[in-house]
């Protein structure tokens, strides 16, 4: 296949790159097929084999899984499902964007704010985000808003600290050269200390993200499908898989693992696409 | 060309009449604590001349970087004076600006913006300083490179937008600690040409410091010759070569190496007192000079 390719005249960058992302591109394919194929095998053990195999025996093989899914599809719960986990993921996130990154930069540039704000940070932060659901249960007036809440914390943490260590790290030079060509606090701020933690800010974000679907999958098993303890909150995948695991479809459930693997790498790669446009200078040449 | 370089528009801002002159007396500054404190410049006095290339030269980790970081007000001295036009130096200031020993151009701005850094956080961007940033790339040989990245661009186009960079501002002294350090020998001999060729044009107050002698001779009009740590002025030389100089020229001058003996032959001397109380940075100092002086023969 590439010996193929190999054989047109030399290839341009651009040729060449496309070349690359191809070969990538029917690695990952292979790969997938190859991981289905297994499962769907292993999954089937019990009928050509005489026994179910350890583990992988008991589980739903990928053809009934889409056969559950292609019920589940048309079904507009299952959307909902969807709907209701990507809102909590990104008003717990957006929350945790908006107030982590200035309180990151306020700590970072400010030794007084600093010395006033990172202990209690520091005492805050250990405690791991699903420690808060039943606090957060009580004192948040909705459901929903806990939910939130807890999936803000999961972000929250990881910017502060990527930005605050990303402030940190700016070769001191940049200022130094900055401060002797007439520039002042304000236009350091704008046009050093910013795009300089950018990178960071990103990375915070991608690392953020995740343990945001982590949390808000948690949280949603754990309080269940509210509408029976009053409000309108509950649902979400997180939920979704709890009650397939309740009604015994185990098909499902693992629809529900495979919907939240999808969404968290449409978050990541969102996050990972706007992040590679935001610092341009960080692509190679 | 000298027309644009002057900015005649702007009277304050003509360079030939607002370089500044610096002078260095009795500094002294240590680093470190308790037993572990280290008097790493003693007792310095010497002077930037107005309108002049003074290079200093000195074995490495002799100091130099350290008293840049004085003249440029980044640190203060323990004792003495560092004063600039007869006004004590109190910080960064845009009249002295550094080109550092490693590259620090801004890696989030292209050459352009990098350029432009200090005319834009003055306020003083008009027709005539763009202009003067499109000769500045044109002279630096980057006007094809202006949208690149630092990360982009090679190591010798890096040094040259710093030069660039720093140009635009009309420092009253421009202030370069070993700008060429680690370029290879053909990009540092181009790059000796363009920085006199800049200097020569501006004939600003310029404080270039190095290791290499032959870097030193090229550029200087001024030579001082540092002692090893704790530094201070151990001799200076005038330069009396005539500009523009070019290399061949140079190697075949006998003044040229009159001077470059006579630098050599104190800055072996240092080598060999540091050598005595074991220093490795010595030991390779003497290799590389024998090596010279048996080519010289
Ligand atoms: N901020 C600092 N804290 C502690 N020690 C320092 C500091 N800056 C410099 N020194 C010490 O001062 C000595 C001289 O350093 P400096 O960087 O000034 O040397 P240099 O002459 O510029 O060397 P080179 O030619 O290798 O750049 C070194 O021994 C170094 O360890
Ligand atoms: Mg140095």
């Amino acid at each position: 296949m590439s010996a193929q390719v190999m054989t047109h005249q030399m290839p341009g960058p651009g040729r060449l790159r496309k070349m690359m992302t191809n070969q990538r591109f029917y690695r990952a394919i292979t790969g997938i097929l190859v991981f289905i194929i297994l499962w769907e095998v292993g999954a089937r053990s019990e009928q050509w084999a005489g026994f179910a195999f350890p583990w992988i025996g008991l589980v739903p093989p990928p053809t009934a899984v889409l056969g559950a899914w292609s019920t589940v599809f048309v079904e507009s719960s299952y959307w909902m499902s969807w709907l209701q986990s990507f809102g909590r993921v990104l008003a717990g996130f957006t929350a945790a964007v908006l107030l982590g990154v200035p309180l990151g930069l306020a700590m970072a540039v400010s030794r007084t704010f600093n010395g006033l704000a990172f202990p209690t940070f520091e005492v805050l932060r250990p405690i791991p985000p699903l420690a808060w659901v039943p606090a957060a249960i009580i004192f948040w007036p909705t459901q929903e808003m806990a939910i939130a809440f807890v999936t803000f914390l999961g972000a929250f943490y990881t910017i502060v600290i990527n930005v605050v260590g990303g402030a940190k790290s700016i070769d001191i030079r940049y200022f130094q050269a900055a401060q002797s060509m007439g520039s002042n606090g304000a236009d350091i701020f704008r046009r050093i200390i910013l795009p300089g933690v950018m990178p960071s800010i990103f990375l915070g974000a991608a690392v953020g993200m995740g343990i945001t679907w982590e949390v808000v999958v948690a949280a949603e098993m754990i309080s269940g499908g509210g509408s029976q303890i009053g409000g309108t909150a509950g649902g979400g995948l997180g939920f979704f898989i709890w009650n397939s695991y309740l009604g015994g479809s185990y098909e499902l459930i693992v629809v529900g693992m495979i919907s939240i693997g999808i969404a968290g790498y449409l978050c990541s790669s969102t996050i990972r696409k706007t992040g590679t446009w935001a610092t341009p200078w960080k692509r190679l040449r | 060309m000298s027309a644009v370089m002057n900015k005649p528009g702007k009277g304050s801002q003509n360079l030939k009449v607002n370089s500044a002159e610096m002078r260095v007396e009795g500094v002294s500054k240590s680093y470190g604590i308790a037993h572990l404190r280290e008097n790493v410049v003693h007792n310095a006095s010497f002077v930037i001349e107005k309108s002049k290339l003074t290079v200093m030269i000195g074995p490495s980790g002799c100091g130099k970087s350290t008293l840049i970081r004085l003249l440029a007000g980044f640190d203060k001295p323990d004792s003495g004076t560092v004063t600039i036009d007869g006004k004590p130096v109190k910080g960064p200031d845009r009249d002295r600006l550094v080109v550092f020993q490693e590259s620090a151009l801004f890696p989030w701005m292209n050459t352009y913006d990098n350029i432009m850094y200090g005319p834009r956080a003055r306020g003083e961007v008009d027709d005539e300083t763009k202009a003067l940033a499109e000769f500045l790339l044109d002279k630096v040989g980057l006007t094809q490179f202006r949208n690149k990245f630092p990360s982009q661009l090679s190591g010798g186009m890096q040094r040259r937008a710093e030069l660039a960079r720093a140009m635009i501002n009309f420092p009253r002294v421009m202030i370069l600690d070993e700008p060429f350090r680690g370029l290879d020998a053909m990009t540092k001999e181009l790059m000796w040409e363009y920085y006199a060729g800049l200097y020569e044009e501006s004939r600003r107050t310029n404080f270039f410091v190095t290791t290499d002698i032959d870097e030193a001779i090229f550029l200087a009009d001024r030579l001082l010759i540092m002692t090893n740590i704790p530094t201070q002025v151990r001799a200076v030389l005038e330069v009396d070569l005539p500009r523009p100089r070019n290399l061949k020229e140079l190697l075949e001058s006998d003044r040229a190496n009159e001077i470059k003996m006579e630098a050599l032959g104190i800055l072996h001397e240092e080598a060999m007192k540091s050598f005595s109380s074991g220093s490795a940075a010595a030991s390779d100092f003497i290799e590389a000079y024998s090596k010279r002086v048996k080519k010289k023969g």
